[in-house]
């Protein structure tokens, strides 16, 4: 049945479209996009007055869990957290277990998501066999199983052979490279920045130099190689200065940044709060300040979760055995809002960053409101104010800082496909609080 | 006058006023170290007990003998004889121990924040008996109680610190109290141990005889010979060439100098025997001294716990049996 969202604000910055207009839906794809009132449907409508119409998001960065930590999280419970924060497609890192560098692999992902039927998943490939660091995983037979990148996330490629024939192969399949920037030996076993703060609480810190050594390295890889470098989770102001200074010279170097990077200070460690533990570490307001920077000067490509469930048991200790990580999808889009009101980034490089960037870096569909594309498309709820109770999270794991805070904007109505998929069936009545209703 | 909070953590955070209430506490709780029966009933049927997760010969001991001193009942848990060994978490044995009703934990652990993630999880007076590089407040207690006995004062003192700072917890905790009391802060070694946040400590000293020039008090910190292979220095031999205590280094110092270090010492790596067993050492204070700051410690946490539940009852002002 054709669908016709009416009375919202089309933010499309793909096509450079901001103003008030319609979109008519019909079988899963956009068929019209024209100013407000001029469009009819016989079919169901939505009206999103006094809400944003939107490319569906793409969280680009998540760790979904499955196969191997299905009591962390599973791609349904990860992917039904996803379209709860306005998000229409992910794309899931390698760090399963067993790890995802071989087409099997892929194949097994590819099929959980359709059976799900929430959000779009978009795999990404290791680098090498079992993150070890040696030899290259089968890049090639992956890409053909549906990979969208490859990385060894979460673990840093330390050798920097290995990464440099990653960047150069890579080429040959025009997959970008997206990389976790941590200099093994600078990191050592450190649990949080280190700073006055680590100083203070007698935790061993992690330096800004083992971010940025290693992005050093790679952009310099990358210069050389014309692989597609991706640096996943800038945390430093340093990291952002370096990326800045490679994209000028034309260096094929993006990047991206987390919500929680730029929204929070190693100040959150508090009184060891192992909700507040996550590599890179939380740095400092000089870094924070930078980073919102580089995401409003476009230096910072993308906004990506790092969507990381963990299971309580793994928090519940003491900070430097706790796990790192911190759960994202069903935070990042108020986190990200609060840029335009409290740092002044215009609202169309936010959705560029969680939408159309990430599609171009990958190389997926989406990113786009134009007519003919699938309607994948999210209905922002700028003004909706609501509280975050991780007990009411729809991912598994609940390890977030930002419970208890106060949000301000939800996604209304997530679109896949043509397909809502948010509000849930079933939940579209029973009103979860208000955070699934449009105005 | 009492700890305004349940558990001794750390010393940061505490006020000067309460600082000087747990010394001036110990200093009375002294002579009974020096009877004939050295007991006192205050805190007859009361239990403590302590949880050491690391290795410890003066500080479980100077905490065992306080606590019976004044007639508590005393459990001591080491890691190595508990269910720890079995794979059980921290949370779970100290979980399991509060619900054996003791009226105070005590907890030794590597890890910086055990205690603070205990505290705020486990149904008991904590009192941190050193935890990782954090803090270890009993030992700085029993340095302020020794250093006020011997010069009189620790307002307006030159105390130079020397050696590991970067994972002392030793250190920390003499930096918040020494900070707040009014001494004039060095802090001494090489700058693998003193990062560059130290500078907003006190003085940093890359030079121990410019570090100890005119000191009124040196507090020596040991060497961890573990730390050794980690590049911190090259080698033990050449960490004591630059920053080992010697006679002639203490010239250096006021005339009326007084040498502390918390023990266990490395004879001839940071500071030299004829130091440490010479006539500017307060060394062997420090361990009797440690005795009354703990006996102090667990009197006004378990009695304030007593206070609280008392005055729930009957809100009827307490009558504190307070010997001495």
């Amino acid at each position: 049945m054709p669908l016709l969202i009416h009375g919202g604000i089309v933010i499309d910055p793909a096509n450079g479209r901001h103003g008030p207009m319609d979109i008519l839906i019909a079988d899963g794809r956009i068929a019209e996009v024209a100013p407000a009132g001029q469009l009819g449907v016989n079919g169901e409508r939505i009206n999103a007055s006094g809400c944003w119409v939107v490319p569906g998001l793409i969280d680009m960065h998540v760790h979904l869990r499955e196969p191997g930590y299905e009591y962390k999280e599973t791609v349904e419970t990860g992917t039904r957290a996803a379209v709860t924060g306005g998000f229409t497609a992910v794309a899931c890192m390698a760090n399963t277990d067993p790890v995802n560098d071989s087409a099997a692999v892929t194949e097994y992902i590819c099929e959980r998501a359709q059976a799900a039927k929430l959000a779009r998943v978009y795999p990404i490939g290791a680098v090498s066999l079992g993150l070890r660091g040696e030899r290259l995983a089968e890049i090639g037979e992956m890409r053909e199983a549906g990979i969208v990148a490859i990385s060894d996330d979460g673990e840093p490629v330390a050798d920097s052979g290995l990464m440099r024939r990653a960047l150069e192969y890579s080429v040959m399949f025009n997959l970008p490279v997206i990389v976790h920037e941590e200099d093994p030996r600078l990191a050592a076993d450190g649990a949080m920045n280190e700073g006055a703060t680590s100083f203070r609480l007698g935790l061993k810190g992690i330096p800004s130099a083992a971010e940025e050594v290693m992005i050093a390295r790679d952009i310099a890889l990358a210069e050389r190689t014309g692989g597609r470098l991706h640096v996943a989770h800038l945390s430093t102001a340093g990291a952002a200065t370096l990326v800045r200074e490679a994209k000028a010279r034309g260096v094929p170097v993006t990047a991206e940044v987390s919500p929680h990077h730029f929204t929070l200070t190693e100040a959150a460690v508090g009184n060891y709060d192992t909700n507040a533990k996550m590599k890179p570490p939380l740095r400092t307001a000089a870094d924070v300040a930078a980073l919102i920077e580089a995401l409003r000067e476009g230096v910072i490509d993308a906004i990506a979760t790092d969507h990381a469930p963990h299971h309580r048991d793994a928090k519940e200790v003491e900070f430097e055995s706790a796990a790192n990580g911190v759960v994202g999808l069903e935070t990042a889009l108020p986190l990200a809002l609060r840029l335009t009101r409290e740092a002044g980034v215009p609202v169309d490089t936010i959705i560029g960053a969680m939408s159309t960037n990430p599609a171009r870096i990958l190389g997926v569909p989406g990113g786009t409101l134009s007519p003919g594309v699938a309607a994948d498309v999210t209905i922002i709820n700028p003004d909706q104010e609501w509280v975050v109770d991780p007990e009411r999270f729809h991912s598994k794991s609940r390890n977030t800082p930002f419970g208890g805070w106060r949000m301000t904007g939800c996604a209304a109505y997530t679109i896949v496909g043509g397909r809502i998929v948010w509000p849930l069936d079933g939940q579209r009545n029973k009103g979860r609080g208000k955070r699934g209703s449009a105005r | 006058m009492a700890f305004a909070g349940r558990h001794l953590l750390g010393l940061e955070g505490l006020s000067a006023e309460e600082i000087t209430h747990v010394i001036d506490t110990a200093e009375s709780f002294k002579e009974i170290s020096e009877r004939d029966i050295k007991k006192v009933p205050t805190l007859r049927g009361k239990t403590v007990v302590s949880l050491f997760y690391e290795a410890s010969t003066r500080t479980r001991t100077s905490f065992e003998i306080a606590a019976k001193r004044l007639s508590a009942d005393y459990v001591n848990i080491s890691a190595s004889v508990s269910s720890a060994t079995k794979g059980e978490t921290l949370l779970d044995t100290a979980r399991n121990i509060a619900a054996m009703r003791p009226d105070c934990l005590i907890i030794r652990h590597s890890a910086s924040g055990a205690p603070h993630f205990l505290a705020d999880r486990v149904d008991c007076p904590i009192v941190n008996a050193g935890d990782g590089a954090h803090e270890h407040p009993t030992q700085a207690l029993l340095d302020l109680l020794t250093i006020r006995e011997r010069v009189g004062r620790l307002s307006g003192l030159t105390v130079a610190i020397v050696g590991d700072i970067l994972h002392s917890r030793v250190a920390r905790s003499n930096v918040h109290a020494l900070r707040l009391l009014g001494a004039e802060l060095r802090l001494v070694g090489p700058p693998t141990l003193l990062p560059p946040e130290a500078k907003t400590w006190g003085h940093v000293y890359h030079d121990l005889r410019a570090g100890v020039r005119g000191a009124d008090v040196i507090i020596m910190l040991r060497i961890q010979r573990e730390r050794q292979g980690l590049n911190f220095f090259p080698s033990l031999d050449e960490y004591s060439r630059f920053f080992c205590l010697t006679r002639s280094v203490l010239e250096e110092a006021k005339p009326d100098v007084i040498v502390l270090h918390p023990g266990p010492i490395n004879r001839g790596v940071e500071i030299a025997s004829d130091v440490a067993d010479g006539p500017y050492s307060v060394v062997m204070d420090q361990v009797t001294n440690g005795v009354a700051v703990r006996m102090a410690v667990l009197f006004l946490l378990v009695n304030r716990a007593q206070v609280a539940s008392e005055e729930q009852k009957t809100a009827a002002p307490p009558r504190l049996r307070r010997s001495g």
